[in-house]
């Protein structure tokens, strides 16, 4: 099984590896995926007036899983809130390249996006206690 | 160094270049049928079989008689499995195996069970090892075949075998044993391990790939089985079908320098393997051995690196071929059927690599992959949200996780 140059870049030259502070109310926390399968996505975001200005990810997961989290913080950064909801796992299989195989990799960052995004939001009502 | 380094030799071995030396004069010059019984053309191939069968048998210290060739240890386990069963029908419908066989032995029972025999399936201790009550334990008025491998292609565990073999002799039941991971590496004399049948195949030991055979028991007791290919009866009406010439020279040629080189090639491996894992672990915590610690081939070594996932490992380090036992290695994308049998659970199974060193591995390259498992599973440790929680002193075990 080959893989695409883009997840062999991504995963020698991993885009916004690393982590924020999880307890920053700026700060969305999504983590999705299990050990016993093989695949865990931690995704961050940093959000300032509604813009996301930093996103880190850390995976265990395949080449597959870990190019899919890399692309997901390079895309994130610098959309809003409101555009991030519409980051679509098929566009990640497009620009990855990704066999079918490993389509699930693309949907599981889809889900950390959406699980970070849940987060910032539930913190983000509980500090101002407003109804959205 | 030569690269990309090949230390995957479970999975297959490269041809010694003595064995493509002894095959070549039988494609183009002595290229006769080994059944041509009237010319010299088969004469001469007639005569290299049988040297060839000598050779092998030597090897396995058997009668060369009681060697039938086959496409390799899948047909061979299949002819063993189905053979037997079919032959011994009025006796019994029972056979007990185990669960971390391969998946020639696997699938063949799977298919036999649809056929109405039933099989019993014996868990694995921790270390691999089968159980020996467990095994008497299994046995019921309709056994008719116990098969349980010599030693384990993922995680080189060598079973108990001549003490199972005491206990079918006890019982009066037939062993068959899939040896082909332990010929050529371990000692394997078939009287001492009181095996009735047994499995090996030619290019797990540098030989020629599609070349195996079935050790098929003469005396003590004479085993017989129902031939499984029909069409003219060679190798004594058990399997039909020209005899590839070439292929059978290359594996009596192989079989004949594992049987000289064996004990000091076996030695400088294993001491090698230890080496490799000796400089793994000093510089890796949380790094697992899967399998028993001695009771292991010379060559296999199969350690799990928490936290980091198989196939993101070997692309760490595409310049070394290697395998793991990780699901999205795997063509069915199940974790390792074998690691989950020891009790291995799913996170260390996908967290697995498997080496198998071999009669061409130099020291340069152990040196070098042990550099560079350890760089990469550093690398990938610094990526990893579960060696971070980890260190942060949380229990992985207890957390709930958001599955999709």
């Amino acid at each position: 099984m080959a893989y695409s140059e883009k997840v062999i870049d991504h995963y020698n030259n991993p885009r916004n590896m690393g982590s924020l502070p999880k307890d920053d109310l700026q700060v969305g926390t999504g983590i999705v995926g299990a050990p016993e399968c093989g695949d865990v996505m931690k995704l961050q975001i940093k959000v300032e007036d509604d813009v996301i200005v930093d996103a880190k990810f850390k995976t265990f997961g395949c080449g597959s899983a870990i190019a899919s989290s890399s692309l997901a913080t390079e895309w994130l950064k610098g959309r809003t809130v409101a555009e991030a909801y519409t980051i679509k796992n098929t566009a990640i299989v497009q620009e990855l390249n990704l066999p079918p195989v490993k389509i699930h990799c693309s949907v599981l960052a889809e889900d950390a996006i959406k699980s970070a995004l849940e987060d910032y939001k539930k913190k983000s009502l509980a500090a101002t206690g407003e109804t959205k | 160094m030569k690269f990309p380094i090949y230390m995957d030799n479970h999975s297959t071995t490269p041809m010694d270049p003595r064995v493509l030396e002894a095959m070549l004069p039988y494609f183009i010059e002595k290229f006769g049928n080994a059944a041509s019984r009237n010319h010299q053309f088969g004469w001469e191939a007639e005569e290299a079989v049988e040297h060839a069968r000598k050779q092998i048998a030597r090897l396995i210290h058997c009668d060369a008689k009681e060697i039938v060739f086959t496409s390799g240890a899948t047909e061979s386990d299949n002819l063993a499995l189905k053979g037997i069963v079919e032959m011994y029908k009025e006796k019994g419908d029972h056979i007990i195996t185990c669960s971390t066989e391969h998946r020639a032995i696997l699938d063949t029972c799977k298919s036999l069970e649809k056929r109405g025999i039933k099989v019993t399936y014996l868990q694995v201790e921790k270390d691999g090892r089968v159980n020996l009550d467990a095994v008497r334990n299994a046995i019921t008025d309709k056994t008719i075949l116990i098969s349980i491998m010599l030693a384990n292609n993922e995680i080189g565990t060598i079973h108990p075998i001549a003490e199972i073999g005491k206990i079918a002799k006890e019982k009066g039941i037939l062993l068959h044993c899939d040896a082909t991971q332990g010929v050529g590496k371990i000692p394997v004399d078939v009287e001492a391990l009181k095996v009735d049948l047994m499995s090996f195949t030619s290019h797990k030991i540098y030989g020629p790939k599609g070349i195996g055979a079935l050790y098929v028991r003469k005396k003590g007791p004479r085993v017989r089985l129902v031939p499984q290919m029909d069409g003219g009866g060679h190798e004594r009406g058990m399997r039909s079908g020209t005899l590839p010439v070439p292929s059978i020279v290359g594996f009596g040629k192989a079989c004949e320098l594992c049987e000289q080189e064996m004990p000091t090639e076996s030695a400088r491996i294993a001491a090698m393997r230890d080496r490799l894992q000796a400089q793994i672990m000093k510089d890796l915590d949380e790094c697992y051995l899967n399998g028993h610690q001695t009771e292991r081939l010379p060559h296999n070594l199969n350690i799990s690196f928490a936290y980091v996932e198989g196939e993101a490992l070997l692309m760490g380090v595409k310049e070394i071929a290697l395998s793991s036992g990780s699901a999205c290695t795997s063509a069915t994308l199940e974790p390792s059927y074998v690691l989950r049998a020891l009790g291995v659970g799913s996170d260390l199974a996908h967290s697995s690599i498997r080496f198998g060193l071999g009669r061409f591995t130099t020291d340069e390259e152990v040196d070098y992959t042990a550099k560079r498992m350890v760089a990469a599973v550093t690398r990938l440790r610094e990526m990893s949200p579960l060696y971070e929680m980890a260190k942060e002193g949380i229990d992985l075990k207890s957390v709930q996780w958001a599955v999709h």
